[in-house]
């Protein structure tokens, strides 16, 4: 299992998938008609470091957190 | 070094300890950016969240960037609620001389604009909104829609 943390504004408790890569997490999440607005407009990390590759595999207790759009300042 | 405060920063304070600490180290150059809560639009006060795993490590790149050019970097921000004409954010650069400052001071603020894991709410009549408008997408947005 690995833990899918929503950050910021979405707004939602985090929950924990099956998933051996990211392409199992975006499967997951699309089928969340209330995540699957924020898809495109998230960035995404694994364990705290940004990740661009859908195919980035996942261990047991890996971190997935999802980086809706920021506003620091 | 990377301060994070619950509610408006002491900007008074934090800059006299940074220009002493930069004294002491011999730098030459000090260059500071205040972001200060203007009164626009009803506001009564900003509210950040802030991730502070990512925002760490992405301070943690630029203090190594900057560490090659001969510069340091410090960062305050604020937590929760930030009222209008007080400040949530100082940014500052030391260096030796001038020129390193003034280029890294404008990089060091954009980036964090852009990619910083912090997100920026309104507060009006008591209620908490998301400034979607005013956000940027994170580089690489967008992955897991792209199936």
């Amino acid at each position: 299992m690995v833990q899918v943390e929503f950050l910021g504004p979405i707004g939602k408790k985090p929950i924990q998938i099956e998933a051996n890569t990211l392409k199992d997490v975006a499967k997951e999440l699309q089928k969340d008609e209330e995540i699957k607005k924020w898809l495109a407009e998230c960035a995404v990390a694994v364990n705290d470091r940004l990740v661009k590759d859908l195919d980035t595999p996942l261990k047991e207790g890996d971190k997935v957190s999802l980086l809706p759009p920021v506003c620091g300042g | 070094m990377l301060e994070l405060f619950e509610g408006p920063l002491d900007v008074d304070t934090i800059f006299s300890n940074w220009r002493k600490w930069g004294e002491d180290k011999n730098y030459g150059a000090f260059i500071t950016f205040v972001g200060t809560v203007r009164e626009e639009d009803g506001i009564e006060a900003l509210s950040f969240d802030v991730y502070e795993p990512i925002l760490r490590s992405w301070f943690e790149d630029w203090q190594e960037r900057a560490k090659k050019r001969g510069a340091f970097l410090k960062m305050a921000h604020s937590i929760g609620d930030v009222p209008v004409h007080t400040s949530s954010y100082i940014a500052a650069v030391f260096s030796p001389k001038r020129r390193v400052a003034l280029e890294l001071i404008e990089e060091f603020v954009e980036d964090f604009k852009a990619n910083a894991p912090i997100w920026k709410y309104d507060i009006k009549q008591g209620k908490r909104i998301y400034a979607r408008d005013r956000s940027q997408r994170v580089e690489g947005s967008g992955l897991l829609d792209s199936l």
